[in-house]
C-alpha cells in the first residue's frame, strides 16, 4: 500500500500541485478568485458544457455499438477471432494525433466519403463521436467481454428453465453479473472522451473544444498559464466527483461471481438471428474499425517504391537530430520500462484494494488511483517539467522520466482491470490455503495470483499500448534526441510538404503494426494458459 | 486436546455461537449435529481462525488460540464444497498444505503418493480437479487437509454433496481411515446417519448452543429434549402427566416409564413402541399413510378424536394399508421421559 501511495504522491500529486501553484500563486499569494472570474466567461462556460455532453453522446454510442461486439467476441466462436480480438484493441493504442487525420481523410475535405460521395462530416460533431467510438470500442469489448467470457451460460440456462424468455435470462442474470464491468467501461469511456485533446484539437475545428483542448491552447498558444490551472483544477474536480460515484455503484454491485473456463463458454452462432448478430457486428468493425486504419495504410503507400518508409531512416533536415526510425527502439525501450513500473504499482495497489479489512482510507484511494487518467496529460508532462527539475529530485534528465510518466496512465488501467477478477475470487480459497498454512501473503500468490494471470495479461497489454501511445505528458518531457513515435509523428505532421505527412503516415503504421504484434502475442500467451484456469 | 470456553460469535447482534463450551479428546471424532442455521459451521471456522470469537477461547493442547492467525494454528479444515485449487492439478492441491510448510520437493512427493494411496486414488497426480467426480473431489480434499499432518482435522458437512449409495461408503471409509491414523476430528453435519456412523461422540447443537452431547447410541435412546428428538425424526412427543405408572397423555393412559418423575413430562413413544392390534383393543386409529423404508414400513396412524398423529414402525408383511382402522397399544419399554419439561407449543407439527 505504501509503495503506490508514494509514487502517486511523487509523480502524480506533487507535478500537479506545482502547477497549480504556478497558475494560481501571483506575487506568491494565492488567488483563489480567479477560478470564478474564469468560469464567469461565456466561452469557457461553452467549452465546460459541450465537454460534457460530447462525453456523454459518445460513451452512449459507444456502449451501443460495442456491447453487441462484447457479446460476439465472448459468446461466439468463429475463425480468426483471436485476431479480430487484437485487432479492434489497436485504434485504442494509435497516438490521437493520428486517429484525428485518418477520421480527416475518411470524412474531411477530399477525404473517401467525399470522394465517392460527396458526404463530408469533418464540420459536425458527428466526425468526433465516431472518432471516439474508434477509440472506445475495445475498452468495452475488453473490459465487459472478458468477465462475459468467464461466466456461467448455466445460470441463464437455470433461468430459461425457470419461465424467462432468452432477453429476460439475460437482463435479470447476465446483466447484473456484468453490472459492474459495464459500469467500469463506461467510466473509462466517459474519462477519456471526456478528456479528449488530439481527436477534438483535429476534429473540432473553431467550433467545438473540451477542456483539454482549452488547458493546451491556454498553455501553449496563449501563455495564460493562471486560466489553465483554473481549468485543471475545474477537470480535476469534475473527474473526482465521478469516480466518487462510480467507486459508490461499484461497491455496492460487488459480488462474488463464478467464473469458468473462457474457452468452454463460446460456440458457434446458432441460427440466423445470430448469424446476423455476427453479421452486423463484424460490419461495424469493418467500417469503424478497420476502414480508417486502412486509409492510413493507404497513404503511407502513397509514393513510389515506400518512399515514404525509406525517408524514415535517412537523417534529412533539421527536424530530428536522429533517423526518425529510432524512434521505434526509443517506444519500445519506454514502454516495457513504464509497463514493468505499472504492473508493480498497480499489482500492489489491487492486492490492497482487494484485502476484505480494507479500511474506508483505502477504498478511497481506489477512486484516487483514476484520477490520472482524468487530469490533462498536458498538466503532468508540464508539471513533470517543473516540478522534477531541481534537486532532490532533478529526474529531468534521466530517461526514466518517459516510462514514469507514461506508468502513471498505465497503473489505473492495471487496477481497473485486475480488481473485479480479484473481487471475483471465492474467499474460501484463500481461507482453505491459510487453513493450510498459507500466510497473507503466500495466500496472494498462490491463490489470487494465478487466477488474475490472465487479468494480469490483459493489463500488462493495456499499459504497454497505452504507453506506447501516450502523447500528452511525453511531448513535454522526451528529448530530442530520443522522441517516441507519437512525438515523432506529431513533429512530422507538424510540418507543411507531401513527403512529412507521408513519413508521419508510415510511422504510425509502424507503431500500429508494433501495437498489433504486441498485442497478438499476448493472445498468444492467453491461449496457451487457458489450460490452468 | 480442544477445548471451547464459552465461545460466541454474534453478527449484527444475534449470537450464532452462544456461549458455547466443548473438548475433543486426542484421536475422538466428535460430530457436532444440527439444522442449518444452528452455528456449526461458525464453529469450525472459529477454531480454525478464520472466525474472531466475540467471547470465550479457544485451546489446542492447552494452548490459547486468541491472536494466532489461520495459518500459525495447525489445524486442518476440509470445506463443504472441497475449495480445491482449480489452477493446480491433484498433487499440487495436496502438496499445497507442504510446500506452505516448507517440506522438501522429495519428501512432497513421496507424502503425496502415500496420501493419495490412503484416500484410495492412486496415480491421480496429474489430474485436473476439474475433470474429478464429486467422490474424488472429496478424495484430493481430504488428502489434502491430511497432507501438513494437522493436530486437528475439521471436516464441514464432508459428504454434504455426494449421492446416498458413495455417501454411505466413504463415511465407512473415512471412519476406518480415522481410526488407523489416530486422527483427532472435529466435523459437522445436518445428516444424523452420517454424524451416528461417523462419530465417537455426537453434540447436538440449536441455535448457537449444545442441547445434547453424548455417544451416539446414548443421543439415539435418550434424546435429552423434544428438539433432539424431533431433529432425529421421532414424531411421537407429547406432554404427559405422570401418576404412579401410569401417564396421562392425549393419546390415553400409557405405561409410565420406571425412571419417569411424578408430574408434568415430555414423553416420546419410539415407533417400535407403538403396537398395532386388532381395532377393538387399544386405542383405534385410522391409517392415514405409509411409507416404504426399506427393513420396515413407517405407519402414520391418526388417533379419534384431537389427539396428534403417531408413527408406527411395522414388519413389511404386517403393515395395513391406508385408511384402515387399527388398534394400538403401548409397549413401556420404548417409551423415554425428555427433559424440557412439557412439549413446547411451538414444536408442535
Amino acid at each position: 500500500m505504501a509503495v503506490p501511495v508514494a509514487f502517486f504522491g511523487v509523480f502524480f500529486a506533487y507535478p500537479v500541485v506545482a502547477i497549480t501553484a504556478r497558475g494560481l500563486k501571483v506575487d506568491g499569494v494565492w488567488r483563489f478568485g480567479r477560478i470564478w472570474d474564469v468560469l464567469a466567461q461565456p466561452d469557457i462556460r461553452h467549452v465546460l458544457w459541450f465537454t460534457t455532453w460530447q462525453a456523454l453522446a459518445s460513451t452512449a454510442l459507444t456502449l451501443l455499438i460495442a456491447l453487441p461486439g462484447a457479446y460476439v467476441f465472448a459468446r461466439f466462436d468463429f475463425r480468426g477471432r483471436q485476431v479480430l480480438r487484437a485487432v479492434v484493441t489497436v485504434p485504442f493504442v494509435l497516438p490521437t494525433v493520428v486517429v484525428g487525420t485518418a477520421f480527416l481523410a475518411l470524412l474531411g475535405r477530399g477525404g473517401l466519403l467525399d470522394e465517392l460521395w460527396g458526404v463530408r462530416l469533418d464540420t459536425t460533431v458527428w466526425a468526433i463521436l465516431l472518432a471516439h467510438v474508434f477509440f472506445n470500442y475495445a475498452v468495452v469489448v475488453r473490459t465487459v467481454g472478458g468477465l462475459w467470457s468467464q461466466l456461467d451460460p448455466r445460470q441463464e440456462d437455470a433461468a430459461r428453465m425457470l419461465g424467462a424468455s432468452p432477453f429476460a435470462a439475460w437482463r435479470k442474470v447476465t446483466l447484473p453479473a456484468l453490472g459492474p464491468a459495464v459500469a467500469a467501461a463506461a467510466l473509462m469511456v466517459f474519462l477519456f472522451t471526456f478528456t479528449s485533446f488530439g481527436v477534438v484539437q483535429i476534429l473540432g475545428g473553431p467550433t467545438f473544444s473540451t477542456l483539454e483542448v482549452e488547458i493546451y491552447r491556454q498553455t501553449s498558444e496563449i501563455f495564460d498559464l493562471s486560466t489553465a490551472a483554473v481549468l485543471t483544477i475545474v477537470q480535476f474536480a469534475a473527474v473526482g466527483a465521478i469516480l466518487a460515484v462510480h467507486a459508490w455503484t461499484v461497491r455496492r454491485r460487488e459480488t462474488a461471481l463464478r467464473l469458468v473456463d473462457a474457452a468452454t463458454t463460446a460456440r458457434r452462432p446458432r441460427g440466423a438471428g445470430q448469424w446476423a448478430l455476427l453479421a452486423a457486428v463484424l460490419g461495424s468493425i469493418a467500417v469503424l474499425l478497420v476502414l480508417p486504419l486502412a486509409v492510413l495504410v493507404e497513404r503511407s503507400l502513397d509514393a513510389p517504391g515506400f518512399g515514404y518508409y525509406k525517408a524514415l531512416t535517412a537523417n534529412e533536415g533539421s527536424l530530428f537530430l536522429v533517423p526518425p526510425i529510432e524512434a521505434v527502439g526509443n517506444s519500445l525501450r519506454y514502454a516495457l520500462a513504464a509497463t514493468a513500473i505499472a504492473l508493480l504499482i498497480g499489482s500492489l495497489a489491487a492486492a490492497a484494494l482487494t484485502r476484505r479489512d480494507a479500511g474506508r482510507l483505502v477504498r478511497g484511494f481506489d477512486a484516487l488511483l483514476m484520477l490520472p487518467l482524468g487530469v490533462s496529460a498536458v498538466t503532468v508532462g508540464f508539471g513533470f517539467l517543473i516540478a522534477l527539475d531541481e534537486p532532490p529530485l532533478d529526474l529531468r534528465s534521466t530517461w526514466i522520466l518517459v516510462p514514469l510518466a507514461q506508468a502513471l496512465v498505465g497503473v489505473p488501467f492495471v487496477v481497473r482491470t485486475m480488481l473485479p477478477v480479484l473481487r471475483a475470487v471465492d474467499g474460501r480459497l484463500r481461507e482453505a490455503a491459510a487453513v493450510l498454512g498459507a500466510s497473507p501473503w503466500r495466500v496472494w500468490r498462490e491463490v489470487d495470483l494465478p487466477m488474475v494471470r490472465r487479468a494480469l495479461l490483459v493489463a500488462a497489454g493495456f499499459a504497454f499500448a497505452v504507453s506506447l501511445g501516450e502523447f500528452g505528458a511525453t511531448v513535454f518531457i522526451a528529448r530530442p534526441d530520443n522522441p517516441t513515435l507519437p512525438v515523432a509523428v506529431a513533429r512530422l505532421l507538424g510540418r507543411a510538404g507531401d513527403l512529412n505527412y507521408g513519413q508521419a503516415m508510415a510511422l504510425s503504421t509502424i507503431l500500429m503494426v508494433v501495437c498489433a504484434v504486441a498485442l497478438l502475442v499476448l493472445e498468444r500467451l492467453r491461449t496457451d494458459r487457458t489450460g490452468e484456469f | 486436546m480442544l477445548e471451547l470456553d464459552g465461545a460466541t460469535v454474534r453478527f449484527g447482534g444475534r449470537a450464532v455461537l452462544d456461549d458455547v463450551g466443548l473438548d475433543v479428546a486426542e484421536h475422538e471424532i466428535v460430530c457436532v449435529l444440527g439444522p442449518s442455521g444452528s452455528g456449526k459451521s461458525t464453529l469450525l471456522r472459529a477454531v480454525a481462525g478464520l472466525q474472531h470469537l466475540d467471547d470465550g477461547r479457544v485451546f489446542l493442547d492447552g494452548r490459547d488460540l486468541d491472536g494466532v492467525p489461520a495459518h500459525k494454528r495447525g489445524v486442518g479444515l476440509m470445506f463443504q464444497d472441497h475449495q480445491l485449487f482449480p489452477q493446480r492439478d491433484v498433487a499440487g492441491n495436496v502438496a499445497f498444505g507442504l510446500r506452505m510448510h516448507g517440506e522438501s520437493k522429495g519428501r512432497q512427493a513421496v507424502r503425496v503418493r502415500e496420501l493419495l494411496e490412503l484416500v484410495g486414488l492412486p496415480g491421480a497426480h496429474g489430474r485436473a480437479v476439474a475433470c474429478l467426480s464429486g467422490g474424488e473431489q472429496q478424495r484430493v480434499a481430504l488428502a489434502r487437509a491430511l497432507a501438513p499432518r494437522p493436530r486437528l482435522l475439521m471436516l464441514d458437512e464432508p459428504l454434504g454433496q455426494l449421492d446416498r449409495s458413495l455417501r454411505e461408503r466413504l463415511v465407512v471409509e473415512l471412519r476406518e481411515l480415522f481410526g488407523e491414523l489416530g486422527t483427532t476430528v472435529l466435523a459437522v453435519t445436518h445428516d444424523q446417519g452420517e454424524a451416528f456412523a461417523l462419530a465417537d461422540r455426537v453434540v447436538v447443537m440449536r441455535d448457537g448452543r449444545i442441547a445434547q452431547s453424548g455417544t451416539p447410541l446414548e443421543v439415539w435412546q435418550r434424546p435429552a429434549d423434544e428438539f433432539v428428538a424431533r431433529f432425529l425424526g421421532f414424531e411421537n412427543v407429547a406432554g404427559a402427566t405422570v401418576s404412579g405408572e401410569a401417564a396421562d397423555t392425549p393419546w390415553g393412559k400409557l405405561p409410565a416409564p420406571s425412571d419417569a418423575p411424578q408430574g408434568e413430562v415430555t414423553l416420546l413413544v419410539r415407533p417400535a413402541g407403538v403396537r398395532l392390534v386388532p381395532a377393538e383393543e387399544g386405542l383405534r386409529c385410522t391409517v392415514a399413510a405409509r411409507t416404504f423404508r426399506g427393513t420396515h414400513v413407517a405407519v402414520q396412524l391418526q388417533p379419534e378424536g384431537a389427539a396428534p398423529r403417531l408413527e408406527a414402525a411395522c414388519a413389511l408383511r404386517e403393515a395395513p394399508e391406508t385408511g384402515e382402522e387399527v388398534g394400538v397399544a403401548f409397549d413401556a419399554a420404548e417409551i423415554v421421559v425428555l427433559a424440557g419439561g412439557r412439549a413446547a407449543a411451538w414444536l408442535r407439527p
